[in-house]
């Protein structure tokens, strides 16, 4: 198992610094010119020529990719051509929002959607089935952003009950941080919560057709062991690889949530980073999610063997 | 609704939010009476001599003070100065600074920082480029007053001191004012009312200003950037919203104070509230323009760029981008309407769509069909809708044209490329600036007509660059005036920029503000708040 793991940690490293090479060439590739960001849109020729001078991008984009290799070897990812904060340090700053939001996310997911995944399965084709279907469907269906807008209009704008925006952190008062998570929360679990629910109900089913099930339920075992016993451990496994890709795809998915209800996460720092040509701030940016694609990847393999104790490695 | 209803609605709400805000209890601070306010965009650049974007200039604003200041009868008023006085000959200007100014880090304001600052923002700005071309010597008298020796006189100094936007002359400490122009400050000390929190500070998201209680302000009522600077509240914060619906709902729910600028699709529903006031502050306003490019065919036929201008109308391009007539307004005067410069010259070109005489000038030009590439950014609200419409007018004369979409980002960089179309160039792009910043020969970029050198668009129109020298000399207004009006007169006859008419943008506060003051800038002294 360990060495297992060691060959998977060594084995992303060539596809980081594929990820590197290749984010770098297509932010020089793409248009856009950072230093006419700096110096405003009445900038002339020779104003921009001077500030890209000054922040080396005018050299060979092979010299800046070397200068930017030695940086990174050095565990520095440079420092924003606009604000000229260290990127780290700006992406250390806002990874707080995103994290408690993917991870709230996740957690409420799961809560939700595998009790109705499993309940839809057991009552398959009747009206309980149906209706969580049916909700699922509509889940999946709306957007983010408005069922991100409906939860404002009802909760902050009617109600008054909740915030509209932001985000205070927890050492702040749990108080200030629940009440500006749970919109952003419950906004962005909805389409997780119908794919999860969706997919549970799907492998539950798949499984109650299998010859342990009836041998369960010929032994005796009230539906309820059958069912959480034996059926869902059975069905775990493409049940925890689709929350693994959710949970990689929260990271696009916060983008949305995080303009919406106004947190200072990841998502909205991609978002002002790409329309500023903010080339360090990008390159870090991909990186780090890179590396948590990968890691997520790694603890689903992980976990696999927990549910399913055929898998070895 | 009924009563029981009601109280029921409001008792649950009561009892949620105590259970959320228990923490708040037991944390129990008492807040500083803060302003928040929901800035157009998030600050990212900090230096007001490197920048000339609009959140750069409202940061040196509040951290930095200027030697002059200008008011709404566009005079030129002593703001850090105490007093100026010239020469009998015009050429010699002594600057005297009030007593009492004093840098955020305490030390005293000297007239060696003030001549530092003035260097340093001359190497960048068009005007101080320009003025700096006509002094002869800045010498430092003692530390209370500096002297500016000029080889003719000329109204440019006073004009630049008191420059209003796209970089103002702001006065920072000698070492900092000392770092290279092309270079960033990396220290935001000034002497402004309010100073930098660096600690709270979070690029592009939030930017923190506590009132400096050292600030002694003038005297005279706060007028525009002239007058007493007193502030009345302990904090300004300014937080950044991607999303101007959530800003609104945050405005209406009572979570920020202000909102500078509202998208006109969401004023009904602040001017629906009646805890919001929504106002125009910025009553000069903006003008929306576009620019040809006179280095490759097609523009680079007059008659054609003539052409254009009669197939666009403004009110075409106006009713898309505003809507509301309240905030609109067809000019076509280059330096605006309602300033000192206001021209009607090519009212009968600019203002109205005239097809048919667009079609006659396409054929007396033997218009071969040259694509037109039209530049269109989709990403920013004030730009995306100009090239849609300039497009649909040039399509109905006859162009045959090309609308090119992208981010603003793209278009801010194309649009220095002075390749021809099919090289990846551009035929037409249109944008908008505060008349704030273009409302004469040197703020206004567009006018600037030196060919390859000038802004993007690049017009080569000696007698207009002639005109600009002529009015740096000028001093009487009445001569300037004069100057300006030719000015007009060929930028419209040779199709060297398109104005597209001009509106305002309001802004929306809480009705627990007060003294909020009309300014092309948005400036947050005098303003006071009721409650925290």
């Amino acid at each position: 198992m360990l060495a297992y793991v060691v060959r998977r940690l060594l084995a992303t490293l060539p596809v980081i610094v594929m990820v590197a090479v290749v984010v770098f060439a297509m932010l020089r590739l793409t248009p856009g010119d950072p230093a006419a960001i700096i110096a405003g849109n009445d900038a002339t020729a020779e104003q921009l020529q001077q500030i890209r001078q000054s922040m080396g991008l005018d050299k060979p984009i092979y010299q800046q990719l070397i200068q930017w290799i030695a940086q990174l070897l050095q565990g520095d990812l440079g420092v924003s051509l606009l604000s000229g904060t260290p990127v780290l340090g700006m992406i250390g700053d806002r990874m707080g929002p995103s994290l408690v939001l993917a991870i709230s996310t996740i957690t409420l997911t799961v809560i939700i959607a595998i009790p109705l995944g499993v309940t839809a399965a057991w009552r398959q084709g009747r009206l309980l089935d149906r209706a969580i279907m049916t909700l699922s469907v509509f889940g999946f269906s709306v957007p983010t952003f408005v069922i991100g807008y409906l939860l404002v209009y009802l909760f902050s704008i009617q109600m008054g009950w909740l915030p509209v925006q932001g985000y205070r952190p927890l050492s702040d008062g749990f108080g200030p941080f629940a009440e500006r998570l749970i919109l952003p929360v419950l906004a962005l679990s909805t389409v997780y919560i119908a794919l999860i629910a969706r997919i549970t109900r799907s492998s539950i089913i798949e499984v109650m057709g299998e010859d342990f099930i009836r041998t369960a339920r010929a032994k005796g075992a009230n539906e309820h062991v059958v069912l959480m016993r034996h059926a869902l451990r059975n069905a775990a496994v493409p049940i925890l690889t689709i929350i693994g890709i959710g949970m990689a795809s929260l990271i696009s998915g916060v983008v949305v949530t995080e303009s919406v209800f106004n947190l200072p996460g990841l998502g909205r720092l991609v978002v002002e980073a790409v329309l500023a040509r903010d080339y360090p701030v990008i390159q870090g940016l991909i990186l780090l999610f890179s590396f948590i694609y990968i890691m997520i990847n790694l603890a689903v393999d992980l976990l696999y063997p927990v549910f399913d104790p055929r898998i070895r490695y | 609704m009924s009563y029981n209803f009601l109280a029921r609605r409001y008792a649950t709400a009561f009892t949620f939010k105590i259970a959320l805000s228990t923490a708040y209890l037991f944390a129990g601070s008492a807040s500083a009476q803060t302003i928040t306010a929901v800035m157009q965009s998030g600050l990212r650049v900090m230096d007001p001599v490197v920048s000339t974007a609009f959140m750069t200039r409202d940061h040196g604003y509040m951290i930095y003070d200027t030697l002059l200041g200008i008011d709404s009868n566009f005079e030129i008023r002593p703001q850090m100065a105490e007093r100026w006085e010239v020469s009998a000959d015009q050429k010699t200007y002594t600057f005297i600074l009030r007593d009492g100014l004093k840098w955020h880090d305490s030390a005293p304001v000297k007239s060696e920082d003030a001549v530092a600052s003035i260097k340093r923002w001359a190497e960048k700005d068009s005007t101080g480029q320009v003025l700096m071309t006509l002094v002869s010597e800045i010498k430092v008298l003692d530390d209370k007053s500096f002297q500016i020796v000029l080889k003719e006189p000329t109204s440019l100094l006073l004009d630049g001191l008191a420059k209003l936007s796209s970089r103002p002359a702001f006065i920072m400490p000698k070492r900092i004012a000392e770092t290279p122009s092309s270079e960033s400050i990396k220290e935001f000390i000034g002497s402004g009312p309010f100073k930098f929190v660096a600690s709270e500070f979070k690029p592009g998201l939030k930017v923190v200003y506590e009132k400096n209680k050292d600030y002694v302000p003038r005297a005279e009522p706060a007028n525009w950037t002239a007058g007493g600077k007193v502030v009345n509240v302990d904090r300004v914060q300014w937080v950044s919203m991607p999303d101007q619906m959530t800003a609104v709902n945050a405005l209406q729910n009572g979570e920020v104070d202000f909102i500078q600028q509202v998208p006109f699709d969401l004023l009904p529903m602040v001017e629906a509230n009646s805890d919001v006031k929504v106002e125009v502050l910025d009553k000069l306003g903006n003008w929306t323009y576009y620019r040809f490019n006179h280095l490759h065919p097609p523009f680079n036929n007059e008659l054609l760029r003539q052409a254009a201008m009669h197939a666009v109308g403004q009110d075409d391009v106006l009713k898309a981008l505003v809507g509301n007539p309240k905030y609109y307004k067809p000019c076509p005067a280059i330096f605006g309407c309602d300033t000192p410069y206001a021209s009607s010259y090519g009212q009968d070109v600019v203002v109205p769509s005239n097809i048919e005489k667009a079609k006659e000038l396409l054929k007396e030009a033997n218009y071969d069909g040259t694509p037109v590439i039209v530049l269109h950014p989709t990403d920013l609200a004030m730009v995306s809708v100009q090239p849609v419409v300039i497009a649909s007018a040039l399509r109905k004369a006859g162009f045959k044209v090309d609308l090119k979409t992208m981010d603003w980002q793209t278009v801010v960089t194309q649009q220095g490329n002075q390749k021809p179309a099919s090289e990846g160039g551009w035929d037409i792009f249109s944008t908008y600036s505060t008349l704030a910043t273009s409302g004469n020969p040197f703020g206004n970029t567009t006018v600037a007509a030196n060919g390859t050198k000038a802004w993007a668009g690049w017009p080569d129109v000696p007698e207009i660059e002639a005109l600009r020298l002529e009015f740096a000399r000028a001093t009487d207004p009445t001569e300037r005036k004069g100057i300006t009006d030719k000015i007009q007169k060929l930028a419209i006859d040779k199709g060297v920029v398109g104005p597209l008419g001009q509106f305002t943008v309001p802004a929306a506060y809480s009705r627990k503000l007060s003294g909020i003051l009309p300014s092309p800038i948005t400036v947050f002294w005098n303003i006071e708040k009721a409650g925290k």
